[in-house]
């Protein structure tokens, strides 16, 4: 069984590399340019006198001084010393999807690269009507009636749901009373965090014995003070929960909206509709389950979608189809307002746009299959090896599309638990694992998430790693508590991390908070040691 | 960096011939005839191995004979032995433990159960660091690694140079009566506060402790708790950390292991008991605030048994806030609270799902049973 699953053998680059304030010499320089010709100092004249003598710089701005072709070598270095997205990255709850060059490639065209959004909209027809057949499509897939694609992200559309539904309970006259958001503790967290910062009272339902809450814990939640429920299914531990419309019809019956949080979107896309389950709202993300780029809380995009009946407190503009012309509707009084400047980040839309329409319906709907099937392949191998064990074992049903696993038994009998096997990991060229969101509820958690874009060949590649790891554990744990060994960076000391007066994110943040080892020569060594060490 | 070592000989011995414990002299004879035999030293040799293994060069300051020496011998690490006065006892553990404590070792371990647990800490209190190699038939405190090999790899982490993933904390010292036991009772008492090294990235090495993300969101759930108070309540608050913070939040002090009586913004007496709360509270409303203890999720009945069934009945459902970290419900063993008031019938009105509060405008709906 291991001779075609074998590990391949890894290391990464590893540069002793300065930091670039750290590099050059004077006079070094990028690119040098000819003076100027006397006609156009003519007719330029004093060209500093034309900043204002307030925005004039007193000092030249402390920059290193680097040839070109320096400055790209550095950055080289650096991008060959990070973990990279290119391993195998079964990052559970995120659902990482590969990226496709064509639909980066039609995003830097001139048709959407070189515009703005302060363009007459008769001028930017082509990108509205992108925004307007996305919309469509994300509404055959839920049932929802309008879109809308301003949340820079997951949360940023949870925070919606709470705005919209305070704008719904206001006009209803029953804002203060209806002050109670419910969600359940493997829900997406921000659920609970966003109805928070939006001002509701969180009320948190626990798993219970199958994996999930229990119908008598939101019964016992829900009241005429419920404005909202905020849900996924499945939730992080990949376990769909059947009770989904008596949960709805309770919620519904006390008078409180209900919002589908589709984060783990990627087992039931094609499989269900968000609205024939009785739900009020939903969101998707286009940077996981649409195949758009992450963006560490920038460029995402979490597509909100609501009923008819909440779509006037939708923010503003939405884009709408008027007899074949497209216009921002902006005139909706009763709207939440914005959630983010102008209509979202547009090029992840069109490349999401990109995505479903390459996959088309049937596509998606096989796509949903392959990453339930591939998720409970994972599931039968991932179950024989020595230290490993599954959460709710005793479930009996199959998973979705993804399962929380736990390192538990192997980190009391060796000591190695999730932190050090997600370490030694990256020594196999496989990114390190998701573990859990916060409580953990599982000791040593790990939560692999297969997909549809990873081959057969991958998940065993991925499969190996772990039972090497195992096997490692129970033999030569130190081994795997040492990890990574194959990585430019081992294990770094934390407390630098954890000390507000240590760290450092300028290089002026830097000479201030150590200033014996400042920019000379001798303190080359102790800069690098900080950002990183090994 | 000296490690000290002390074994309770005949601790867990009553665990398998169903004695539940074996504090007192006339209980360790009686397993003794039922046919008990000690294993605590061959636990106490596991941790040692793995200690040996892992840090070879671990300096050890062991209580003699089948205190400690014995279970380190023939593994080749640096041992001094602290000779024994009498036959092994509670007292010889007290006054070892107080020797180590002055010698200032940077890790007492000791190997027993909750009993060997406050005879170790009542002598050593905060200043030293301790960790139970767990060989007790009841273990409720909070300083008892996983197992005992567990417990021999946290001290090798703790000497090497990975010590640096080592973290101290405050854990409550836990233990219970064991009369009460054999009579099929139960009532955990909260004896003190040791301090316990654990593993910084190890959330769920022991359960119930809780992680150390809950700590602002508890904050915020006692002080919300504190501002919501009604004048001319008769509050009673405690025991344990979780409830001290609420009493922290009206700037009161209290004491940290008894139940306090607070009204309108005062403390009107401290550790109080059942009866002396009945006389406060007189023909007055009532209101109890109690936290849930981290081993089993009791909310009511081990450690507080001072709010007894009356108290509890005067004050009524609605007037019960309970309060605990998100963290250490989410960790529970079983996704349930347990009450036992010793009034069945009221244990009857108090089940169901009530709301723990989590944080400040945030509460978990838990199962009590």
């Amino acid at each position: 069984m291991r001779k075609d699953s074998e590990i391949r053998q890894f290391h990464a680059a590893k540069w002793h590399e300065p930091i670039v304030m750290e590099l050059g010499r004077p006079g070094a320089r990028g690119q040098v340019f000819a003076d100027p010709e006397q006609t156009i100092l003519d007719a330029v004249g004093d060209a500093s006198a034309l900043i204002p003598a307030a925005m004039r710089r007193k000092d030249r701005a402390e920059l290193p001084e680097m040839t070109e072709f320096e400055v790209q070598r550095h950055y080289l270095h650096l991008s060959q010393m990070t973990l990279g997205m290119m391993g195998i990255s079964l990052f559970g709850t995120c659902t990482m999807k590969y990226n496709s060059r064509m639909a980066e490639i039609a995003t830097n065209r001139p048709e959407l690269a070189e515009t703005h959004p302060y363009q007459p909209a008769e001028t930017l027809q082509g990108t509205m009507e992108i925004i307007h057949d996305f919309d469509l499509i994300l509404r055959s897939l839920s049932g929802m009636d309008q879109f809308v694609f301003q949340p820079g992200g997951g949360a940023d559309a949870a925070y919606t749901m709470t705005a919209v539904a305070r704008a719904y309970w206001q006009a209803k006259g029953q804002l203060g009373k209806r002050d109670e958001v419910i969600t359940s503790i493997q829900a997406h967290p921000c659920n609970a965090a966003t109805a928070a910062a939006a001002g509701f009272k969180v009320v948190t339902l626990p798993l219970e014995e199958n994996g999930y809450p229990s119908v008598e814990a939101l019964k016992a939640a829900v009241s005429d003070r419920t404005a909202l429920l905020m849900i996924n299914n499945p939730d992080d531990m990949g376990i769909y929960n059947p009770d989904i419309k008596e949960w709805v019809r309770i919620v519904k019956q006390a008078g409180g909206l209900c919002f589908y949080d589709h984060a783990n979107f990627n087992g039931v896309m094609g499989k269900l509709s968000a609205r024939e389950l009785g739900f009020d709202a939903c969101m998707f993300m286009l940077h996981k389950t649409f195949g758009g780029p992450k963006g560490g809380g920038g460029p995402a995009v979490g597509a909100f979608g609501c009923s008819e009946e909440l779509a006037p407190f939708l923010p503003t503009p939405v884009i709408v189809n008027n007899d074949g012309q497209y216009v921002l509707d902006e005139d909706r009084p009763q709207s939440s307002g914005k959630i983010r400047e102008f209509w979202g980040n547009v090029p992840i839309v069109v490349k999401a746009y990109a995505w479903a329409r390459c996959m088309g319906a049937d596509g998606i709907n096989l796509a949903s299959d392959i990453s339930v099937l591939a998720n409970n392949y994972m599931d039968h191998k991932l179950s024989s090896i020595r230290g490993v064990a599954k959460s709710h074992p005793d479930f009996g049903k199959w998973r979705m599309e993804m399962t929380r696993w736990g390192l538990g038994p192997m980190q009391e009998e060796t000591g190695i638990g999730t932190v050090e096997a997600a370490n030694r990991m990256a020594d196999f060229g496989i990114d390190p694992w998701w573990m859990s969101h916060e409580p953990w509820v599982v000791a040593e958690p790990f939560t692999p998430e297969a997909g549809e874009l990873w081959s057969k060949e991958d998940l065993d590649q991925w499969i190996a790693g772990l039972q090497q790891i195992s096997d490692e554990a129970y033999s030569n744990p130190e081994l795997v508590k040492t990890a990574p060994h194959n990585q430019p960076i081992a294990q770094i000391k934390g407390d630098w991390l954890e000390d507000p007066e240590a760290w450092a994110m300028t290089w002026r943040a830097y000479q201030r908070k150590h200033p014996a080892s400042g920019s000379d020569a001798s303190g080359r060594s102790s800069a690098t040691a900080a950002a990183g060490g090994d | 960096m000296a490690i000290g070592l002390i074994v309770n000989p005949i601790a867990g011995m009553g665990g398998s011939v169903g004695l539940k414990g074996t504090d007192g002299k006339e209980m360790q004879a009686r397993a003794l005839v039922l046919g008990a035999k000690p294993h605590c030293l061959d636990r106490t040799r596991q941790a040692m191995e793995t200690l040996a293994a892992a840090f070879p060069r671990a300096e050890i300051i062991a209580a003699a004979g089948r205190m400690g020496a014995d279970a380190v011998a023939g593994l080749g690490l640096h041992t001094e032995t602290i000779p024994l006065n009498s036959s092994p006892n509670a007292s010889e553990t007290r006054r070892i433990a107080a020797i180590m404590s002055k010698r200032g070792v940077s890790l007492l371990v000791f190997a027993g159960g909750d009993g060997t647990a406050r005879d170790v800490v009542s002598a050593t209190g905060l200043k030293t660091p301790v960790l139970g190699i767990p060989a007790g038939v009841k273990m409720h405190s909070g300083v008892f690694a996983v197992n005992p090999r567990a417990a021999g790899r946290l001290v090798a982490d703790l000497l090497s140079d990975s010590g640096r993933r080592i973290g101290f904390r405050k854990v409550e010292i836990m233990d219970i009566d064991e009369d009460g036991l054999r009579e099929g009772e139960i009532s955990a008492r909260l004896y003190g506060y040791a301090r316990a090294p654990y593993a910084k990235l190890l959330l769920q090495a022991a359960k119930g402790r809780s992680p150390v993300y809950d700590d602002a969101a508890l904050q915020g759930a006692c002080n919300e708790i504190a501002s919501e108070m009604n004048p001319n309540v008769l509050y009673l608050i405690g025991p344990g950390t979780t409830a001290k913070r609420v009493l922290t939040a009206l700037g009161l002090e209290g004491t940290l292991l008894g139940v306090d009586a607070v009204r309108n913004g005062r403390i009107e007496a401290t550790d109080v008991t059942e009866q002396q709360a009945l006389q406060l509270a007189a023909s007055g409303q009532v209101g109890i605030v109690v936290g849930v203890t981290g081993q089993q999720g009791f909310v009511f009945g081990r450690g507080n048994q001072q709010i007894g069934p009356e108290i509890i009945q005067r004050a009524g459902t609605d007037h019960i806030t309970v309060v605990a970290g998100a963290g250490k419900l989410a960790i529970l063993p079983e996704p349930v609270l347990r009450i036992d008031t010793g009034d069945p019938d009221l244990d009857d009105s108090l089940r169901g799902y009530r709301r723990v509060r989590v944080g400040r405008g945030q509460s978990m709906m838990m199962r009590m049973e």
